[in-house]
This record gives C-alpha cells, structure tokens and sequence, in this order.
C-alpha cells in the first residue's frame, strides 16, 4: 500500500510539473503582455521604454528562461501580484477556494442525498415505472447545458417569482437564512446535472450486488426485503459509488465555471474566467495550476479510497 | 420470422428499432438535420435573411413574417436559430469525428503493442483524464492566434473561431474512445484470426488495419454517436462564454449570451437555444445507448 501511494504521488507530481509548464506555455500565447497593457494604460509611453520594460521585467528571454525564472521564485513562495486585484496572488485564490467549497460541498451532499435513495429505489424494481424515470432523468441531466438551466432557474425563482436572488453571495455578515437564499439556485443548478449520473452509478451497483449469494441466503433466513436492500446491499454498493464519487469530489475543486460565472459567485471557477479573460497573467497561472493540483489529489484520495473500503482489494495487495 | 437468416447488421438494426427512444431521437435529429439544412429556402420565403438587423422591430413577439419573434437587434429569430444549428450540429460532429480518430489511434497502438506503450499512452490519457478540463479548454480558446504565427487577418476571420473549436475539443474529447478501443484490442488480438494472420507472417500495421480496426467500427460508431452530444454541449459552453464561436456567426451558445443580460426584459430569448441544445444532445444520447444495445446485446444491464 505504501510503495502504492509513494508511486501515484510521484505520478501525479510529474503531472502536475508538466502541467506548469504547459499552463505556463498557454498563458504566454494569450493577446497581450504586461508591457502591452501598460502602454494601454500610459499613452506618454514611448516604443523605447517599453523595450526598456520588457528588458526590466525579462520579457526579452526566451520562454524557457522565463518559465525557469517563474518557478523558481514560485517554489520560493513568492507568487506574484494579480493584476485584477491588486493583492497579492495567495490573497486572492484562498477566498475564492473557500467559497467554492461552500458552494460544491452543499451541492455535492444534496446531490447525493437525494441520488442514492433513487439509485437503490430504482435498482430493488428493475423495469418499474421509478427505474425507466430515474433512466430518463440520467441522460436529461448529462444532456442539459448547465448555463441553460441556471438561466430557467433563474427566470422562474428571480425574475418571474422574485423569491431568490438572480446571483452574487450574502456578504459574510448575513444571516443564515440570507446566505441560503443565496446558496439556493447555484447549489440546485449543480445538483440537478448530478443527480442522474450519481443515481445510475448507484442503481449498477446495487443490481451488481443484488446477484450475490449472500443476497439470496439472507432472503432465505427471512430477512425482510427492506432490510435486505438497505442493509445487506446498500453497504456493499456503495464502495463503488463512493470512489466514483470521490473522483467526482476531485473535479469539485475547480468550480463549477460556468454555474458561478453565471451566479457572480466569487469561487475558483469565475476567478479562473476572470484572471484569463483580463489578462491577470499571475493569478491565472497559480488558480489554473491549483484547480489541477487538488483535482489530482482528489483522484488520488479516490484510489485510496478504493482499497481501504473493500477489504477484498486490501487483502488482495498484501497477498501480492 | 427466421432471425437465422439474417446478416449481423440487419441483427443490430433490428434490435435498435426495440428500443423506441432511440428510433424517436434518430427520427428527431433527422427532422433537426432537414430543417438546418432548409436555412436558405425558409430565408427565401421568409423575404429577410438572418443576420438583417431591424432597429425599428426589436424584440418583436412572434407574427407571419417573424415565427418566433426578433431578438435585441431585430434578427429573425427562427433564422438565427437554424443557422446556429447548422455551426452547433457541424462542429460536433467534425470535432467528435476528430477526437475518434486521435483515441483510436492512441488506443490502438497501446492496445495492440501492449507492454511499454501501452503503459505510457495510457498514463498518459489517465493524466489527460484527471485534468480539470473546462478551465483548461478556457485558456485554450482564449489563445492569441498571431502569437503561434498566423497571420492578423487569417487569425481574425469568421470561420476560424470554427476551426478552433473543434480542433480544441478534438484534442480534449479522444480520451473515452482510446479507453474503449484499448479495451478491444486487447481482447481482439489474442483472437484466432490475429494469430492465423500473424503466423502467415503479415506486418503489424497490416493486422492492425485489416483485422482489428474492422471489428472496432461498431464500437467506434456508439463513442462517436456518444461523444458528439458531450461536444456540442462544449461548444456551446464556450460559445456562451463568448469564447466560442464568435457573433455575428450565430451558435446555440453564443445565442444565450445576450439572452442572460436581457432576461428580465425577453426571457423568451433564452428559451429556444437552450431547448434545441437539449434535444440535439439528449437525443444523441438516446441514440448512442440504442446504438450499444444493438451492436452489443450482451452487455445490456
């Protein structure tokens, strides 16, 4: 387990060293340059002072001295300012992290609370009328454009019934009830695209385990169909689900880019948007290359989690 | 009837028409196909075409001349609609076909040669996978076209925002395909009919073309039929985003960007893209899994 884990972090450092370099490479073919935007700023600026700029700020090296020169005082701490904000780059990302996992938690664990009941409900009466509408709705939601139906939500709840605010998020000394009014429509825009997926993941599983032996020696001895369902197949079914979930729990990270742009909430995904669209050269570089970094973690934790649920796997790593 | 008889094309077609979403969406997205394609006759018969701005009629509710009203700038609305279906259904299925082509190869070659390839090309796409994939393709579109050394004027022509589309999502969408077509090689070339053309001493490159990719098709089709729902979704994104396809070059996506600033005065704008984004791609969907069902009976759940 150990040389497991040491190997896939080692993977997914090189990923993430690859990717700095790529994510580098990228933003330097974005329109502009620093030195472009404060000519755009400054009309007294001459053609010479710009190159004279350029020289100050090494944007007459090559790329790759230019990537070297990033890491190197990137690795020492020092991140840059973003242009956008005018703070400090760390200053910048941290809230932004914070408020996305407000909002991604709170839709993940709606998402799940209402997709594993269905899944199993589903899967204990293949072919019902339950099982084909859990079906219909897992392919509406893969099929739905999340910007569409935040744009519906928001012309029935904010435009039509005037109930829930069209966007934006409570200021940090709103009461609970602000904040939720808030949370409402982002978190119902991301959990409704979920639910399908997550309930279809939980309806193979339980109809995988349902053909077990030990399925059918427990209806022997009596146990009640719900107990069977609910105790004997949910625990099992879930350890699937749970790392499918974990995976998705990775992706969680970056934001949902289009929901919060859509929303304005100031989460990961619109700062990604932001910083790229202004030209925040700095901020884009770090936000991009942290979405990355904790999506690879949360795939990481997913294949731990993997073995460290089904003793079956465990035991079957410590054999080898 | 004596199923006996028939060819294993005629088995799968007539397990597609059994699963009735399917045959209802192919249905669907062939009336969707005609009417894109019609554009020009409707434009015809209509008396304007679709990107004539008329100041004097914004907003205008649904009437003979306009069927579905105008939008903020007085466009036809229906017009506009067919024509960004024509970008929205084109790019998906260039850029699907694309990504198909990119996973096949890669997922032949690691399929196929195993052992160290194998290894390498799907650490690879395993990487690729665990991206966080709309952000990246963000940069992507975001990309200054003179900085790669095309010219100003070729960078800043309509029909590259096209190009670029698809070309992105090619590069990001072939990683499905390479799973999949890795997992039947593997399986195909232990086959005897791989080993009978290996021991009469044909090259790989031979077996590989005339043995294996043959027995993919089928599989290939579903993930391409699969795949260009997900596509079109992208673009749409993108396109929404203003990183797409670019005005005044109508898409389903770039459609709903000004719907969002002007909800409150005609939501019905952000109605009907949005809707046709649906279908478009849920049906896709429908016909992707009859599709499975059909060419591959077993693995139905």
């Amino acid at each position: 387990m150990g040389r497991f884990i040491l190997a896939r972090s080692a993977q997914a450092l090189l990923v993430l060293l690859i990717m700095s370099v790529v994510i580098y490479a990228l933003i330097g073919l974005m329109p502009g340059d620093p030195i472009d935007l404060m000519i755009s700023a400054d009309p007294k600026m001459t053609s010479a002072d710009a190159a004279l700029l350029r020289e100050i700020y090494g944007l007459d090296q090559p790329l790759y001295r230019r990537y070297l020169a990033w890491l190197t005082s990137a690795l020492q701490g020092d991140l840059g300012y973003s242009r956008l904000f005018g703070q400090p780059v760390l200053d910048v990302l941290l809230p932004a992290l914070g408020n996305t996992l407000t909002l991604m938690a709170t839709a993940f664990i709606v998402a799940i609370a209402i997709a594993l009941p269905l899944g199993t409900l589903a899967a204990a009466k293949p072919r019902s009328l339950l099982d084909y509408g859990v079906n219909f709705y897992a392919f509406a939601g893969i099929s739905m454009p999340s910007f569409w139906l935040a744009l519906l939500l928001i012309m029935l709840f904010s435009v039509t019934l005037g109930w829930l605010p069209a966007g934006g998020m409570a200021p940090a000394e709103a009461g609970l009830g602000e904040k939720l009014r808030h949370l409402a429509l982002p978190v119902a825009t991301i959990a409704t695209l979920h639910i399908g997926a997550y309930s279809r993941y939980m309806r193979s599983a339980m109809l995988e385990v349902l053909r077990n032996d030990y399925i059918r020696t427990a209806r022997a001895k009596g146990a009640s169909e719900r107990r069977v369902l609910w105790v004997h197949a949910w625990r099992n079914a879930l350890i699937p689900v749970v790392t499918v979930l974990a995976l998705d729990f990775g992706f969680l990270f970056s934001g949902a880019l289009v929901t919060e742009t859509i929303f304005s909430w100031p989460g990961m995904g619109k700062l990604i948007f932001d910083a790229v669209m202004g030209n925040d050269f700095n901020l884009a570089i770090i936000a991009l290359l942290f979405a990355t970094a904790l999506t690879l973690l949360g795939n990481l934790i997913a294949d731990l989690l993997y073995g460290l649920l089904d003793p079956r796997i465990r035991g079957a790593g410590r054999a080898q | 009837m004596n199923t006996t008889s028939l060819s294993p094309t005629a088995l799968a077609l007539q397990r597609f028409r059994r699963h009735h979403l399917a045959v209802i969406s192919a249905l669907l997205l062939l009336a969707m196909v005609l009417a894109v394609a019609a554009a020009p006759l409707i434009e015809m018969l209509l008396g304007h075409s679709a990107n004539q701005v008329d100041l004097y009629n914004r907003l205008a509710s649904p009437s003979w001349q306009h069927p579905l009203g105008t939008d903020e700038l007085g466009r036809d609305t229906l017009l506009r609609l067919l024509y960004g279906g024509r970008v929205s259904l084109l790019t998906g299925l260039a850029a699907a076909v694309c990504a198909a082509t990119i996973g096949t190869l890669v997922g032949l070659s690691a399929g196929y040669f195993s052992g160290r390839t194998d290894t390498l090309l799907m650490r690879f796409t395993d990487s690729i996978i665990a991206l966080p994939l709309l952000p990246l393709l963000i940069v992507l579109a975001a990309i200054d076209l003179t900085k790669l050394g095309l010219s100003a004027q070729l960078a800043g022509d309509e029909s590259i925002s096209l190009y670029r589309i698809v070309v992105i999502v090619g590069l990001t969408g072939w990683t499905t395909v390479a799973r999949l077509v890795r997992g039947a090689t593997l399986s195909l070339r232990e086959r005897e009919f791989v080993l009978a053309a290996r021991g009469i001493g044909a090259s790989d490159w031979l077996i590989m073309r005339r043995h294996i990719l043959p027995n993919l098709l089928s599989p290939i089709i579903v993930a391409v039929t699969l795949s260009i729902g997900s596509v079109i979704l992208l673009e749409s994104v993108l396109s929404f985003l203003g990183l797409g396809i670019q005005p005044p070059l109508a898409s389903w996506g770039n459609m709903l960007t000004n719907a969002q600033q002007l909800i409150w005065e005609a939501p019905q704008l952000a109605v009907y893209p949005g809707l046709l984004i649906f279908i478009t791609v849920i049906c896709f969907n429908f016909v992707g899994d009859g599709l499975q069902d059909a060419f591959d009976p077993k693995a139905e759940n």
